[in-house]
């Protein structure tokens, strides 16, 4: 059983990343096309941080946390995130597979179903969001004074994979509800998109329920606030005891475990169109 | 006139299908709404009458802007891409010929649809938003009507821009960048991120200049109450004339185009 359930890892990561490295070579063929949309990428994210740094032409704080604390919590998210897009950004379209019957392509083929649909247009360009996550941690990392131990040192990679890890889980999580909703794409991207809009921001801002939702509802607060701010040596402003920062890992994998179920239980109760 | 009437009930019909696509926008917007309320009150709470805009005015903002997001397509989506597949494919030849204005066909189609996301993803998000925070709605009926005016400049200005972004393709084949700058220049000039009146300097008299403030910014100050009496007149002016200057902009491409670009036949 664990042996069955490994080699079917290993086959669909083997299938993604052929079916990635073909559309891989399809946008390569095109280049000028590949820079463009790439710089288009990276400026479409950039202007949410520009509209940040507007923000911060008025007032010197937000919700008590300067720029560069901000920019840390906004770098950690927008690269976790945008390492998820790259390997997960095409599980929106799951929803319009089902609705024009698409999808049974995809059943019949000797591959894992979760692959192909992740690795369907496969898209580089989204290189351009992880650039520009990282070039916003990378300033919060040299303007902030932090108290480097080793425990914070390893929190930073930490913290950005175990987060790409949590979003994927959410994309996936998202995709599954897309066999029973077909057409609801865009309450995808509210936990997606909008998880990465809200974590961009410290929790002091949001109201307490809704940083609680986060936290033990949907853990987004585990992607970048709660290590973060352990980072920062700040509190989470919900009473929660420091060893709760290095949760991530297990919070990543409760969440891929979840996922893992929901996209099994809705694959099973997928009903080809039969268009 | 009747025939693009029927052609704009035929754009609010096509979208009005898809209700379960409406709901989920509707959840969208409500959620970018608490998101971005939160974020605006700590800024306001830090400097109370930035950009001449109180608290709860600050967080009508935020609601209105996202009742307009699908209304005057800020990210863009609608008629554009049907319109750029049938440059590409050829389909366009076909639709010269037939005996309707090629641009007012595409606009009655897109007033259609846009008179439907403010009923369906406008009217929503923003009763979720007014229980939740204190929200300025104007009281006088005057304004409400000065608002929807000012609304429909404003969705004919976002079109007129997507035609010409639509023509593109005509010389592009592949509209996908200009599609992306478009959507880009929309979210960021309109005054979606962040009210224009806190853009500063240049950057915001640029930025208030051009027209994609007719988007949001222009019809937000007018539901503020912000423009009043000749202020408002001023205000549908500006929106009027970047419309026009737009509309006429995209006959002259259209032209152009159609004579000196060969067709793609099948």
């Amino acid at each position: 059983m664990a042996f069955a359930e490994r080699s079917r890892l290993v086959e669909g990561v083997r299938a993604y990343g052929l079916i990635a490295s073909m559309w891989l070579r399809s946008t390569m063929a095109y280049r000028a096309s590949f820079v463009m949309t790439t710089l288009g990428n990276f400026a479409a994210t950039g202007f949410d941080f520009v509209a940040i740094m507007l923000m911060f032409a008025h007032v010197d704080e937000l919700g008590g946390y300067t720029l560069p604390e901000i920019a840390l919590l906004y770098g950690a998210s927008g690269t976790a995130f945008g390492l998820s897009d790259l390997v997960l950004g095409s599980m929106d379209r799951l929803g319009r597979r089902v609705r024009d019957g698409t999808l049974d392509t995809l059943l019949v083929r000797p591959v894992p179903v979760l692959a192909q649909v992740a690795a369907d247009r496969f898209a580089l360009r989204r290189l351009g969001r992880i650039t520009q996550g990282l070039l916003v941690f990378g300033y919060a990392l040299a303007t902030l004074d932090i108290d480097w131990t080793p425990l914070r040192v390893a929190m930073v990679p930490l913290m950005l994979l175990t987060g790409a890890a949590i979003f994927g889980a959410v994309f996936v999580c998202g995709a599954a509800f897309q066999f029973f909703a077909q057409d609801a794409a865009e309450v995808q991207s509210s936990f997606t998109y909008g998880g990465n809009t809200l974590l961009q921001y410290p929790p002091t801002i949001f109201a307490k329920d809704l940083v609680r939702g986060v936290t033990f509802v949907v853990p987004l607060a585990f992607v970048n606030w709660l290590p973060a701010l352990y980072v920062l040596g700040r509190d989470y402003p919900l009473a929660l005891p420091e060893w709760v920062a290095f949760l991530p890992p297990v919070v990543a994998a409760v969440c891929w475990v979840i996922a893992g179920t929901a996209w099994r239980a809705g694959l099973r109760s997928y009903r080809s169109t039969g268009s | 006139m009747r025939l693009y009437a029927v052609v704009a009930a035929g754009g609010f019909r096509r979208y009005a299908t898809y209700r379960i696509a409406t709901a989920a926008g509707v959840f969208t917007n409500t959620v970018f709404g608490f998101i971005l309320a939160y974020t605006y009150m700590a800024l306001w709470d830090e400097r109370p009458q930035l950009g001449g805009y109180d608290m709860s005015q600050a967080l009508t903002y935020v609601w209105l802007g996202q009742a307009l997001l699908a209304t005057c397509a800020m990210m863009g989506g609608g008629f554009e891409d049907e319109l750029m597949e049938r440059i590409r494919t050829g389909d366009v030849a076909i639709d010269l010929y037939r005996p309707v204005d090629l641009q007012m066909w595409w606009l009655a189609g897109d007033l259609g649809r846009a008179a439907y996301q403010l009923m369906a993803r406008g009217i929503a998000p923003m009763v979720l938003g007014a229980l939740a925070f204190p929200l300025a709605l104007p009281t006088s009926p005057g304004i409400w009507l000065a608002y929807l005016v000012s609304v429909t400049l404003g969705v004919v200005v976002s079109f007129a821009v997507r035609y010409l972004v639509a023509l593109s393709a005509f010389w592009l084949m592949d509209g996908a960048g200009a599609s992306q700058i478009a959507f880009l220049a929309g979210l960021f000039f309109s005054g979606m991120l962040l009210p224009l009146t806190l853009f500063p300097g240049l950057l915001g008299e640029v930025a208030r200049a051009l027209p994609w403030s007719a988007l949001l910014q222009v019809p937000a100050d007018v539901f503020l109450g912000k423009h009043t009496g000749w202020g408002l007149v001023e205000a549908f002016a500006f929106q009027g004339g970047w419309a026009l200057a737009l509309l006429l902009a995209g006959r002259l491409v259209q032209s152009v185009a159609t004579r000196r670009v060969v067709v793609q036949g099948g």
